[in-house]
């Protein structure tokens, strides 16, 4: 009898030892050395791993910092979700001034609700926007609008999207929205726009993406931007923020001052706001009042 | 005797032909036609007329320029009141025509009689100079331009012309009507194609639902020598290429290939009668037979319509849309595309007009996935529709290029036998544009 236990003994312990040394030996000749920089960079983002910056996760990101920070530079690397907060820290990390991007936030530029573009069919096929573009213009007939099947929605990983039942649009819930573009990319129509916060959270946008003349937009959507060039006019003259391009009015945020002035000449309130317009002053009664005014904005 | 058909997959619908014995009419000349340019696949054709031309039937009015592309005639006489972008049956903006029409007053170069001419004077460069300079294109309902079938590579072996007869879709009966009614002319349209393509023989496949057409048929290809007529069994998706090459001459086109690979050129017998006309008479793709039915018509009717006429014309002809219709359809039920607004107008593809009620337009509750593999042993492309659906929603687009998704040939069968009705050829078609865009971004790299 004791002499099976001594051999086993004996045997199971060379096994062991030798595996041991066939395995320190492959361990130590294919030895990875990674950056331990890596892992703390990594670390300090926000690990949604949303894709935002552009890199498959944030360990991807984190490697990018690091290859980046080895090379010299890592302009143009930065984490929209996590803000400047974040950048700073990795910049710690790195020894490198990270550059903070604007704080940017997602913006629907549609404003086709039910009660301004009422459906005139119904789809039947997979509840996605993506087939449903491909199929036909949408059940509100608007070559251009929200399809309202939610594919922004359904991609958002920080749940800072919601469909509104009562217009049929996603809202996006500015507190959560980290701009990370998830829904940019998503959307088949090209209607959510990353755009600059803004100062004082102050942001103006044409809330429509229709291409089409006027009277055709109108035809389904009461709310369209009819390309009138009203607040194209209306705009300071130092400003000129916005532009008219193929039927459609755009607000350039880099150069808009978010004075609010489009908004209330535009006939079909396609220009929407996050902040309320004051109430229009009454009228002028004397002629050439409005002319003084124009020059002095000149001056 | 056992009737011929392709091997893998199909399905078989219920018929629902119930037009096929309404003889052809002519529709009366709308008031207003809009004509769209890009009534075929490839690039749309440009506009070679101006607001306030006069045109007559027959007069080009728009241009194909590229390779792929087909001219477009006016299929009324009269003014052009506007050159400009109109709804196509998607609801999209196309480039259209508009004309006003005046009288009926055709070209001085076009035969406009119905007598029968039977010696073909064209050589075979002429003939397919000839079918592109009338914009024929394959009136199956693809809309593939005829000329570029026709333009065989050196070094290319045909030896067989197959004309697709089969009309594997149900209700649609345009192609068993023509069959019955202008015989005669589709036979020497089929020796004009022979004759293009520089070889003796050609093979008609009729599917056996059509006994009196594959009998008129039989009777009239006695006289003309190399062309016969091929009884198939019923089965869709028999009118696809691929699978009527199968049935027809047991050869196998390979994935990614055309049936140009294995000798055979494939037309729709439309397009053999549009040939027809187009050599013999010089006139150009200006009308077409259309299927105008549905179970609560009256009257399902086939009409000969010319391109361009408002859809709401066909459905004022059979005397309006029917109560409880809640999808109108543009080709046939199984491929057609439901249209959002009868505004609409025919184009070369349009080969029926198809009236739904509640209970066929609704598509029933998606249940899950219980893998019975029934889509798989329809596929007439042996493929894997439940996988690559799978695949499309996590959009994993490398994998399901890998299992031959652009092989698909959207027939439909695998969302038609889903016990489950799971939306596959919605899934499966976004896939396939998918893998498209991938592979046309790879090749700019």
């Amino acid at each position: 009898m004791d002499g099976i236990i001594l051999y086993s003994v004996i045997s199971l312990g060379a096994v062991a030892a030798i595996s041991a040394m066939v395995l320190f030996f492959i361990a130590k000749k294919f030895n990875v050395v990674e950056d331990p920089r890596i892992d703390v960079v990594a670390e300090l983002l926000p690990g949604a791993n949303c894709g935002g910056c552009g890199y498959p996760g944030c360990r991807g990101m984190a490697e990018a910092f690091v290859k980046g920070a080895d090379a010299g530079s890592i302009a143009g690397l930065g984490c929209p979700p996590g803000g400047s907060a974040t950048s700073e820290k990795i910049g710690k990390v790195l020894g490198m001034e990270v550059a903070a991007g604007e704080p940017m936030v997602a913006v629907l530029r549609c404003g086709g609700t039910h009660e301004k573009a009422p459906k005139k069919t119904e789809f039947d096929g997979p509840s996605k926007c993506s087939i449903s573009h491909a199929v036909y213009t949408g059940e509100k007939g608007c070559p251009n609008g929200c399809l309202g099947l939610g594919d922004c929605v359904k991609i958002c990983a920080f749940g800072a999207m919601y469909m509104d039942d009562k217009t049929g649009l996603p809202v996006i819930i500015e507190a959560k929205c980290v701009s990370c573009g998830a829904c940019v990319k998503a959307c088949p129509r090209k209607i959510i726009e990353l755009r600059p916060l803004g100062r004082k959270n102050r942001r103006v946008w044409v809330n429509c993406r229709s291409l089409e003349k006027g009277a055709v937009a109108m035809k389904v959507c009461k709310a369209a931007c009819i390309a009138c060039g009203k607040c194209v006019k209306e705009c300071p003259e130092k400003v000129q923020a916005i532009t008219l391009d193929n039927f459609l009015a755009y607000i350039d945020p880099k150069k808009c001052i978010a004075c609010g002035k489009c908004i209330a000449v535009c006939p079909t309130k396609a220009i929407s706001a996050t902040f309320e317009m004051p109430a229009p002053k009454p009228k002028p009664v004397e002629d050439g009042t409005a002319e003084v005014k124009k020059e002095e904005v000149k001056q | 005797m056992k009737l011929k058909t392709f091997k893998i997959g199909g399905v078989h619908p219920p018929e629902n032909k119930m037009a096929a014995n309404s003889p052809i009419e002519a529709l009366s000349l709308p008031k207003r036609v809009s004509i769209p340019m890009n009534q075929h696949i490839g690039a749309p054709a440009n506009p070679v007329v101006k607001k306030g031309d006069d045109v007559k039937v027959g007069t080009l009015i728009g241009k194909g320029e590229s390779f792929i592309s087909a001219n477009i005639h006016s299929s009324v006489s009269g003014k052009v009141f506007a050159v400009e972008t109109v709804m196509d049956t998607t609801g999209y903006k196309v480039k259209a025509v508009i004309i006003d029409v005046e009288g009926d007053v055709w070209e001085d170069s076009i035969i406009h009689s119905g007598a029968l001419i039977k010696d073909i004077k064209l050589e075979s460069a002429e003939i397919v100079e000839r079918i592109k300079s009338c914009g024929i294109v394959g009136l199956g309902g693809a809309c593939f331009p005829t000329h570029v079938k026709y333009m065989v590579p050196e070094g290319k072996k045909l030896d067989t012309l197959v004309i697709n007869a089969v009309e594997c879709e149900p209700y649609l009966t345009a192609d068993h009507r023509i069959m019955l009614e202008r015989t005669e002319e589709i036979m020497v349209g089929i020796e004009i194609m022979k004759k293009a393509l520089k070889i003796n023989r050609a093979i008609v496949g009729i599917e056996a639902n059509k006994p009196d057409a594959i009998a008129k048929m039989e009777k009239v290809a006695a006289n003309f020598p190399g062309t016969e007529i091929q009884p198939l069994k019923v089965q869709y998706p028999q009118g696809a290429e691929k699978q009527l090459i199968k049935s027809v001459v047991n050869r196998e086109v390979p994935s990614g290939k055309l049936p140009l690979d294995v000798g055979c050129v494939v037309n729709n017998v439309g397009t053999a009668l549009a040939i027809y006309e187009a050599v013999q008479k010089n006139k150009p793709l200006i009308e077409r037979v259309v299927t105008v039915t549905g179970k609560k018509l009256s009257k399902p009717a086939n009409y000969l319509v010319r391109i361009g006429t408002p859809v709401d014309m066909l459905v004022e002809a059979v005397g309006g849309i029917p109560e409880g219709t809640e999808k109108i359809v543009n080709g046939g039920p199984m491929m057609g595309k439901a249209v959002s607004t009868t505004e609409v107008s025919v184009t070369k593809g349009t080969s029926g007009i198809i009236f739904f009620d509640k209970s066929e337009a609704r598509r029933k509750r998606i249940a899950n996935c219980i893998r019975c593999g029934k889509c798989v042993s329809v596929c007439a492309m042996g493929l894997e529709p439940y996988l690559m659906e799978k695949l499309v929603e996590k959009s994993r687009w490398e994998e399901i290029e890998k299992l031959a998704v652009t092989d698909c040939i959207e027939c439909g069968s695998c969302s038609y036998t889903c016990p489950s009705s799971r939306p596959l050829l919605d899934l499966i078609r976004l896939g396939k544009a998918n893998v498209n865009r991938i592979r046309w971004e790879r090749s700019k790299k």
